[in-house]
């Protein structure tokens, strides 16, 4: 006979106790969930990349469907229960379902603090929990300005992070000094709040909230010194409080959260707790490592071992938010029995405090630089005696000991019950004894079985380092081509890196993965801002130091030092309005050539560079933006007349070129990508030897990728044939998609797609329909930011010194 | 050959040029690329690669280095020479940062231009 559990609550505790559970204890328990929310189980760590754009929630799900049904589980999405009732052993929920147990977890987690303040129940204020508070925030942003974050702590500084990146003006309001005071000294305080301030967020620390503005809506927040900050939204972001009232109803003891021992039990021996809503020894946790170590005790002991105990947690912390490098833990107060060794390092933006009592380490803070945090963490919670260390501890285990610089070292030295993953509370010892028992050889399958890295990602490199301590040479990755001189890795290498490490700056990419060279090369520079711009959309702010004179200033160099400029023709077509226009800027600025190109618009040679701006403030006027004809993206789009006059034509090719290039114009490539459309199998356009063409059929559209027609010509290798302009648009945009997100830079696609494989992209793009939708809306994403016209940024003001010479001299000592 | 004649020209502030960037300064004749480092240090060379007469001032700057935007040469920005299997050297300038200032000896650059 089978137990009943249920379980009240969805997070990621109960989650990981169930999965843990499933796998100790397979079949013996029939479990009921009961969630509140009307969803799965996600990663609720993981809800700041998805306020700012990074992630979307189907990439932050732990558990689908799928896996409930699997493990017979039944999920009552959307129930919260109200009533327990002890006598009888059952639970009841708002709608009035009920449903008996042998066991009840609660996992009923926390509840937001929202401070009473005047108006803190207006229309617009917000919490930030759940996804539902994230949607709320997201619709705010698209329609309005203007957001307001009370409570500079971990997640207040994460919410204005994403709403920043959403595109609001952000304030965040902190009643304290200094940012995240209960983690942070006062030095990494206020790093922290240059950096957020940085990214053109506000930052108002000793800030008393006095009221919430506004009729029904939300208008502003008044302080008590009587600043008014205009807001349209206003997330509490303060704190959490355990939810225990369906616990108190019920009679349990309750403290600060539900009280549990070391079984997890409450004073009802058939009910326990675990999660946030837990109070242990005195403590209430709100990060995910003692959670999930408290789920594994439970699994253990409902699995039948009453060995299973649960002794309470040191927590260390880390602030996900982009760019920013943070560790903390433990005690750092200053004290007369304490003493502290510092490290600052002003121009690299590093701030390192070690608080030592009797020669162990009892408090950690790192900014800028946290890849020893673990170590440090490691010795705090084993008490280690660091006498012996003490001169070159603060440098990190590199140096500790005169350990060698091996990048293994660091990891070989950790104890088994080193955490590796922090997010997911993974230790070596069971990533080591995962790789030995069950023959595992890729990060993606130590990922696969035991989680590690698989939530944020940062320890990424640690597993690898584990991996090829497991393995030995066996973990050697094929011998790589390096990027430039300036680093030993080869350019997937470096992208895989950017996106594992959340890489987000060329100094941290060069910082990070320990580049030889103070500030690049013009090899590696440009490649790393490109893929800064491809892997971050909207977040990346671009370098344009690091980026190729035409790019850097939206013209082609010619031999003379003189530049050419091109306007775009959309597919081809103009009209008599734009060649006026073109003629007259030619005329007014002596431009000597005028051409005709091979990708059909026109080109404007010998252009000062000082005249550009002028020159294309003309053709902005008669509504012309850049060609883009110097760029490493999209280039043209050429067409035929197709159906509009060709006698043969069989669609609108014009029509679907110009959608095409509507849609592409704008984006950044590996290499440059040319495109064109043909009304008919007589090919007018070409189309058979461009990055992507379209050749128009009666049936639809056969689509062809990887052709070239420059220093190698190469036909087109088919894609496969659509029926309608709507395919069309997503399949080329999603081949796109692919070749930015997996070709090297200065790598056309035909190059990529030989690399690898013609038919892996295929795979990838025809047969796998998934894959092709997220490639097409990634892509799409990152249009929003790329489709702004750079003429006309420029033609405002932009970047105005590029074009002006920093000083005249010449005539006033001619005269002399 | 005259004799030398130092000729100081106050140019602009160490801030009217981007870090790994340079700007023109135009002077009797020709053209003075300046360039700032990643490190704040400011080099002024004749806008003219050894090569082909590539406007240097429009390369991508690193390292002590600039590299000519028309055939990649690399030009050392302290000594004018270039790097590596190359052969050229471009003239520098004198040019001095006081207080967030830059001047450059136009009395040697008009000299050397004669």
């Amino acid at each position: 006979m089978k137990k009943k559990l249920v379980v009240i609550g969805n997070g990621m505790a109960p989650g990981r106790a169930l999965e843990t559970l499933f796998k100790k204890a397979p079949g013996d328990f029939d479990v009921t969930i009961f969630n509140a929310e009307p969803r799965v189980n996600y990663d609720r760590i993981m809800l700041s990349p998805v306020l700012s754009g990074e992630k979307t929630f189907e990439d932050i799900v732990i558990h689908d469907d799928a896996w409930y049904a699997e493990h017979g589980v039944t999920l009552l999405k959307g129930e919260k229960i109200v009533h327990i009732d002890r006598e009888k052993k059952t639970v009841m929920s708002e709608n009035g379902v009920t449903s008996p147990y042998d066991h009840l977890m609660i996992a009923t987690g926390s509840t937001p603090i929202v401070i009473p303040v005047p108006g803190h129940d207006k229309n617009g204020v917000v919490t930030y929990r759940d996804l539902d508070d994230v949607d709320q925030m997201l619709e705010a942003a698209k329609k309005r300005k203007n957001a307001v974050v009370i409570g500079g702590g971990l997640l207040g500084l994460e919410a204005a992070a994403g709403l920043q990146m959403q595109g609001m003006n952000v304030t965040v309001l902190h009643l304290m000094p200094t940012l995240m005071e209960r983690q942070l000294d006062p030095a990494a305080g206020y790093l922290l709040q240059r950096a957020i301030e940085d990214r053109d967020i506000r930052v108002i620390t000793k800030a008393n909230t006095h009221e919430i503005l506004g009729d029904d809506e939300v208008t502003g927040v008044a302080l008590d010194d009587g600043t008014v900050i205009p807001a349209d939204i206003v997330v509490m972001a303060v704190g959490i409080k355990p939810s225990t009232a369906v616990a108190e109803a019920a009679g349990l003891e309750i403290g600060r959260g539900i009280i549990v021992d070391d079984a997890m039990r409450t004073s009802d021996p058939d009910i326990s707790a675990v999660g946030e809503c837990a109070e242990h020894r005195g403590m209430c946790y709100g990060l995910v490592a003692p959670l999930y170590d408290m789920a594994k005790t439970l699994a253990a002991r409902l699995a039948g071992d009453e060995t299973a105990a649960y002794t309470g947690s040191v927590t260390s912390t880390k602030l996900k938010v982009t760019g920013i490098d943070l560790f903390s833990a433990g005690d750092f107060a200053e004290a007369p029995d304490r003493e502290e060794i510092v490290l600052r390092d002003a121009a690299a933006g590093v701030y390192k405090r070690l608080v030592l009592k009797d020669n162990r380490i009892i408090g950690v803070v790192l900014y800028g630089e946290t890849k020893d945090g673990a170590w440090f963490f490691q010795m705090m919670k084993d008490g280690t005696d660091v006498s012996e260390l003490r001169e070159t501890l603060i440098f990190g285990q590199g140096y500790a000991g005169g350990a060698p610089l091996d990048p293994t070292a660091a990891v070989a030295a950790l104890p088994d019950d080193g955490e590796i993953c922090g997010c997911n509370g993974i230790c070596k010892g069971d990533i080591v004894s995962a790789i030995a028992e069950q023959g595992l050889s890729t990060i993606d399958d130590v990922r696969a079985v035991t989680k590690a890295s698989g939530s944020c990602g940062s320890c990424t490199g640690l597993v690898e380092q584990l991996l090829a301590l497991a393995l030995g040479d066996a973990y050697n990755p094929a011998a790589v081509q390096p990027m430039c001189p300036c680093t030993d890795l080869g350019h997937d290498d470096v992208r895989r890196l950017i996106v594992a490490k959340e890489l987000k700056t060329i100094p941290a990419v060069m910082q990070e993965l320990e580049w030889k060279t103070s500030c690049g090369c013009a090899k590696c520079r440009p490649a790393l801002n490109y893929y800064l711009v491809a892997t971050w959309p909207g977040e990346y702010e671009d370098d344009y130091q690091s980026r190729f004179i035409n790019e850097r200033v939206h013209a082609n160099i010619q031999k003379d030092g003189t530049y050419s400029v091109i306007p775009r023709m959309w597919g081809g077509m103009t009209t008599p309005g734009e060649l006026r226009a073109i003629a007259d800027v030619a005329e007014k600025f002596n431009i000597p050539s005028v051409k005709v190109t091979g990708g059909q618009r026109i080109d404007l040679l010998g252009v000062q560079k000082e005249d550009l701006p002028a020159v294309w403030a003309d053709l902005n006027a008669a509504g012309m933006v850049s060609g883009a004809a110097y760029a490493k993206g999209l280039r043209t789009v050429k067409t035929c007349v197709g159906t509009d006059w060709c006698r043969f034509g069989t669609q609108d090719s014009t029509g679907l070129g110009i959608k095409i290039e509507k849609m592409m114009w704008g984006s950044w490539t590996p290499h440059k990508v040319k495109m064109a459309v043909s009304g008919c199998p007589r090919n007018c356009a070409e189309a058979t030897c461009k990055d992507f063409g379209v050749i128009c059929v009666d049936s639809g559209y056969e689509l062809h990728f990887a052709g070239a027609a420059g220093m190698h010509i190469k036909g087109t290798e088919i894609l496969c044939t659509v029926a309608t302009e709507e395919e069309a648009l997503e399949y080329c945009a999603a081949t796109v998609q692919l070749y930015r997100e997996q070709g090297r830079y200065l790598e056309r696609i035909y190059k990529w797609a030989d690399r690898v494989g013609h038919d892996t992209v295929r795979a990838q793009i025809v047969e796998d329909q998934e894959r092709r939708n997220l490639l097409y809306r990634r892509f799409l994403y990152s249009q929003k930011f790329a489709q702004i016209d750079p003429w006309a940024e420029r033609v405002a003001g932009k970047d105005w010194r590029e074009f002006t010479p920093m000083s005249d001299i010449s005539r006033l000592e001619a005269a002399e | 050959m005259n004799t030398q004649t130092e000729r100081w020209i106050d140019v602009g502030y160490l801030n009217d040029i981007p870090r790994r960037g340079a700007r023109c300064v135009k002077v009797p004749g020709y053209t003075v690329a300046l360039f700032r480092t990643g490190d704040d240090q400011v080099f002024a060379l004749e806008d003219k690669c050894p090569h082909k007469n590539g406007p240097l001032s429009q390369g991508i700057v690193h390292d002590g280095c600039v590299t000519c935007p028309l055939h990649n040469w690399v030009i050392s920005l302290a000594t004018g020479e270039a790097q590596g299997a190359d052969e050229g050297k471009v003239a520098t300038i004198p040019v001095k940062l006081e207080g967030g200032r830059i001047s450059i000896d136009i009395g040697v650059a008009a000299v050397r231009a004669a």
